[in-house]
C-alpha cells in the first residue's frame, strides 16, 4: 500500500514538474479551458436539477461553453512552438482566427438563446 | 521548346509572345470560362422549345413562397401562416421548409433589381438552378485542383457541366431545392478538404458556412453530416491523423451545428435523431485520438483523375520520343536513361500505341458529351406542366390545358372559393389559380387527404356531404381518355380508394374491382360505373367520338368504351372542361333540403347556407 501511494505521489510530481516547463502563454489557455468546461458542467448540473425547458437555451448555453474549449484547444494546437504541422503559421494569424471563429460562434448563440 | 509550342497557336496569338506559363493559364481560363457557359446552355431546352415557365409540382410551392417572399419582406415569410391551402387547417409555412432556395432567388431578384434591369421574379427562379449549375462547375475545377491538380480540376468540371443525373435536378424551370443544394454540397466538402489540408481555422469556419448553407437549402443535408464523419474516421483508421485534421473537424463540427439549430425546420435534430449521430461520434473519438500522431469524391471528381492522370501519361510517353535519341546517346550510368533507352527499343510501336490510345479516350469523351446533351434535351426537358406530342404528319402539338383550367379558375371564380381535387394539383392550383385548395403536395396530413379520396370513390350524395362539411365550392378532376394522357386521375383512382380506406373502412377496394382489376367498361363494378370519380371524368363523354373507327365513348387510355354513359349529375354541374377534356372543373350547387338527413360528418360550417335554402323550399 505504501508503495502505491509513493508511486502515485512520485507520478504527480514528475507530471507537474513536466507541466511546469510549458511556456506561460499555453498554461493560460489551459486555464480558460478548464474555466470554459468547468461552467458547461455547472450548467448540465443545473439542467439536471430543473428539467430541460427551454431546451434551446440550454443547449446555446452548453454549446456556447464547449464551443470555446474546443476553439481555444484549437488555438493551444495552433500556437504550440513543439507542433511541427504548424511552424509556418504565424501566432498572431491563429489568434485572430481565434477570435473570428468565437465572435460568429457568439453571435449564433445570442441568436439561438431566445 | 517555347518558340516550336508557339508554331501551333494561330497568328493574332503568336504575335502577343506569350511565354509557356501565360500560355497554360490562358488555356485554362478559356476552357473554364466555356465550360461555364455550356453548363448554363445546356440546361435551357425547355426554354426554347416551349417557354420560361416553372416546372412539375413542387417548384409551383417554391415559387409561390418566393413571391410571398418578394413581396412581404423576410420576417412575415418567416412566421407565414397559409390559410390557402389544407383548408380549413392551414399550415405552418415558415416552419415547414427549407428556406435557403427561396432566399437565394430573393436575393438575386434584389440585386438585378438594384442594377435597374426590370426583371420578374419567376423569370430568376426558372434560371436559378442552370446559374448555379455553372456555378458548381467553378467548385468542382477547384476541388478537383486542390485534391490533384488543375488538370483534372478541368475535367471535373467539364464531366460536372454536362452530367445527365445533375442535369435533371436542375433544368431551367426545375426550380426545386437540388438546384442549389449541390452547389452547396460540393462547396462544402472543398471547404472541408481545404481546412484540412491546411489545419486553418479560418476554412474551418467557411466551411462550417457552407454547411448552413446546405441545411438552409435540402433535407439532404443529412448526407453531409454523416458523409464528414466518415471521412475523418477513415482518416483515422488508415493511420493518417493530423492535428489540421482534429481542429478542421472540431471547428465545422460545432459551429457547422450550432448554425445548422437556426433553421426552424430543423430545429433539435442534431442532438436528438439517430441520424446526426455519427458526426458526435466521431467527434468525441477525435477527442480522445488528439495525442497520436498522423479525403469525398463525387464519382465525377474520382473518374476526373483517372481520366486525367491517364491521358497525361499517354501524352508524356508521346512526347519522349522526341527525348529519348538524346538520352541514349548520352551513355549515362544513371538507371532512368537507361531504362528509357530500353523502353527505347524494346517497345518500338509505343508511341503509335499511345496516339491511339488517346484518339480514342477522345472519341469515347466525345460520344459521352453527346450522349448527355440527346439525354438532356430527350427525356429531362419537360415542363409536365405543358404536354407535346406529335401529331400524324409529324407536327408537334402542344397541350396547354392545365394552365387553361388554373388561369380559368383564376379569372372566373370567386377570391374565396375552395378547390377540392387530388393532392398532386394542390401546388399548382394555389400558385397559379390563386385559389384554396383542400390538399396539396405537401402530404402533411393522411386523414384530409383521406377524406378527399373518400369523397371521390363514394357516390355523389356522399361526396356531396363531405363536402358540404369541407366548404368545397369546386371540385377539379384531370382525364385522359380524349389525348391518350396516361396520368390522369382514373388511373390514380386506385390511390383514392386505397388511402380512403385505410382511415374510412367504409369504402372497401373490392367493391371496385372485378376479378381484382379496375375497369372502366361494361363488365365494371356498379359502384365504380356511379362514384363521383368515375362520373366527373366521363360526364358528356358517351357523346364524344375520340378515334376513327370507334365507337362513340371510347376511351384511349385503358382502350375500352366506358360502361356508363348516360351520367347525370345532381348535386355539380360542369363549370369548365378544357379544350382537350384534360382538365374538368364542376360546381358544387346548393343543397337539397331533403337530402340533410344523414350527416354523419362535421356539421356544414355555413348555416346561412341552410336558411337559404329552407327559404327557397
Amino acid at each position: 500500500m505504501p508503495r502505491a501511494t509513493s508511486d502515485a505521489r512520485l507520478l504527480i510530481q514528475s507530471l507537474s514538474k513536466a507541466y511546469a516547463a510549458t511556456p506561460t502563454n499555453l498554461k493560460i489557455i489551459d486555464l480558460y479551458v478548464v474555466f470554459a468546461v468547468a461552467t458547461a458542467l455547472i450548467q448540465v448540473a443545473y439542467m439536471g436539477l430543473v428539467g430541460t425547458f427551454p431546451f434551446n437555451s440550454f443547449l446555446s448555453g452548453v454549446l456556447s461553453c464547449i464551443g470555446t474549449a474546443v476553439l481555444a484547444v484549437c488555438l493551444r494546437i495552433q500556437v504550440n512552438k513543439d507542433n511541427k504541422e504548424f511552424k509556418d503559421l504565424p501566432p498572431e494569424r491563429a489568434f485572430a482566427d481565434f477570435v473570428l471563429c468565437n465572435l460568429v460562434l457568439h453571435l449564433v448563440i445570442m441568436n439561438f438563446l431566445g | 521548346m517555347a518558340t516550336t509550342a508557339l508554331e501551333f497557336l494561330p497568328a493574332p496569338l503568336r504575335s502577343l509572345r506569350l511565354k509557356t506559363k501565360q500560355q497554360e493559364l490562358l488555356l485554362r481560363v478559356s476552357t473554364l470560362a466555356l465550360i461555364y457557359v455550356l453548363a448554363f446552355i445546356v440546361r435551357l431546352f425547355s426554354v426554347l422549345r416551349y417557354e420560361s415557365m416553372i416546372h412539375e409540382f413542387d417548384p409551383y410551392f417554391n415559387y409561390r413562397t418566393t413571391l410571398f417572399l418578394t413581396e412581404h419582406g423576410y420576417s412575415e415569410f418567416w412566421n407565414w401562416f397559409d390559410f390557402e391551402s389544407w383548408y380549413p387547417l392551414g399550415r405552418v409555412v415558415g416552419g415547414t421548409l427549407f428556406p435557403g432556395l427561396m432566399v437565394t432567388a430573393a436575393i438575386l431578384y434584389r440585386f438585378l433589381r438594384a442594377l435597374s434591369f426590370a426583371v420578374h421574379i419567376r423569370e430568376v427562379c426558372v434560371l436559378t438552378a442552370p446559374f448555379f449549375a455553372a456555378n458548381t462547375t467553378l467548385v468542382a475545377y477547384a476541388f478537383g485542383r486542390e485534391i490533384w491538380d488543375s488538370g483534372a480540376g478541368l475535367v471535373a468540371a467539364a464531366l460536372i457541366a454536362i452530367c445527365p443525373g445533375y442535369i435533371s435536378r436542375s433544368v431551367a424551370g426545375s426550380y426545386d431545392n437540388e438546384g442549389v443544394a449541390i452547389f452547396a454540397l460540393l462547396l462544402t466538402f472543398y471547404l472541408f478538404v481545404r481546412a484540412v489540408n491546411t489545419g486553418s481555422l479560418a476554412w474551418s469556419l467557411a466551411s462550417a458556412f457552407g454547411y448552413f448553407y446546405m441545411v438552409s437549402a435540402w433535407g439532404g443535408y443529412v448526407f453531409i453530416i454523416n458523409l464528414v464523419p466518415l471521412y475523418v474516421l477513415v482518416l483515422l483508421v488508415t493511420g493518417r491523423y493530423s492535428q489540421r485534421l482534429y481542429v478542421a473537424y472540431n471547428c465545422m463540427y460545432v459551429l457547422g451545428m450550432l448554425l445548422a439549430m437556426q433553421i426552424r425546420f430543423v430545429g433539435f435534430q442534431h442532438v436528438q435523431s439517430g441520424e446526426h449521430m455519427a458526426a458526435m461520434g466521431v467527434f468525441f473519438l477525435l477527442q480522445a485520438c488528439i495525442s497520436v500522431s498522423n479525403a469525398s469524391p463525387a464519382v465525377c471528381l474520382i473518374s476526373a483523375i483517372a481520366a486525367s492522370a491517364t491521358m497525361k501519361n499517354l501524352t508524356t510517353l508521346i512526347r519522349t520520343k522526341t527525348k529519348s535519341p538524346q538520352a541514349a546517346s548520352g551513355k549515362t550510368t544513371g538507371s532512368k536513361a537507361a531504362a528509357k533507352g530500353a523502353v527505347d527499343q524494346s517497345l518500338p510501336f509505343q508511341q503509335n500505341a499511345a496516339i491511339a490510345l488517346l484518339l480514342g479516350a477522345f472519341y469515347m469523351l466525345s460520344r459521352y458529351a453527346i450522349h448527355c446533351t440527346w439525354v438532356t434535351s430527350e427525356a429531362y426537358s419537360s415542363p409536365s406542366i405543358v404536354l407535346a406530342a406529335r401529331g400524324h404528319n409529324g407536327g408537334r402539338v402542344i397541350f396547354d390545358d392545365y394552365r387553361e383550367a388554373y388561369y380559368w379558375l383564376r379569372q372566373n371564380t370567386p377570391p374565396d372559393a375552395k378547390i377540392m381535387s387530388w393532392w398532386d394539383y394542390g401546388y399548382q392550383i394555389t400558385a397559379m389559380g390563386n385559389r384554396t385548395v383542400i390538399v396539396d403536395n405537401n402530404t402533411w396530413n393522411n386523414t384530409h387527404i383521406a377524406t378527399v379520396g373518400r369523397a371521390m370513390s363514394s357516390y355523389e350524395d356522399e361526396a356531396y356531404e363531405i363536402m358540404q362539411s369541407l366548404d368545397v365550392n369546386y371540385v377539379l378532376v384531370v382525364f385522359g381518355g380524349v389525348t391518350g394522357y396516361s396520368s390522369d386521375d382514373i388511373n390514380k383512382f386506385l390511390w383514392m380508394v386505397r388511402i380512403g380506406g385505410g382511415v374510412f373502412p367504409v369504402i372497401k377496394e373490392p367493391d371496385y374491382l372485378v376479378n381484382g382489376e379496375y375497369r372502366v367498361d361494361k363488365g365494371a363494378a356498379p359502384k365504380m360505373l356511379n362514384c363521383l370519380m368515375y362520373k366527373l371524368c366521363y360526364y358528356r363523354f358517351g357523346e364524344l367520338t375520340t378515334e376513327y373507327g370507334k365507337p362513340p365513348g371510347y376511351d384511349r387510355v385503358r382502350g375500352v368504351e366506358i360502361g356508363n354513359k348516360d351520367i347525370k349529375l345532381e348535386y355539380l354541374e360542369e363549370a369548365f372542361t378544357t379544350s382537350n377534356w384534360i382538365v374538368r372543373i364542376y360546381k358544387c350547387t346548393l343543397l337539397r333540403l331533403h337530402r340533410l338527413s344523414t350527416l354523419y360528418l362535421v356539421p356544414p360550417a355555413r348555416n346561412a347556407r341552410l336558411e337559404v335554402a329552407i327559404a327557397l323550399g
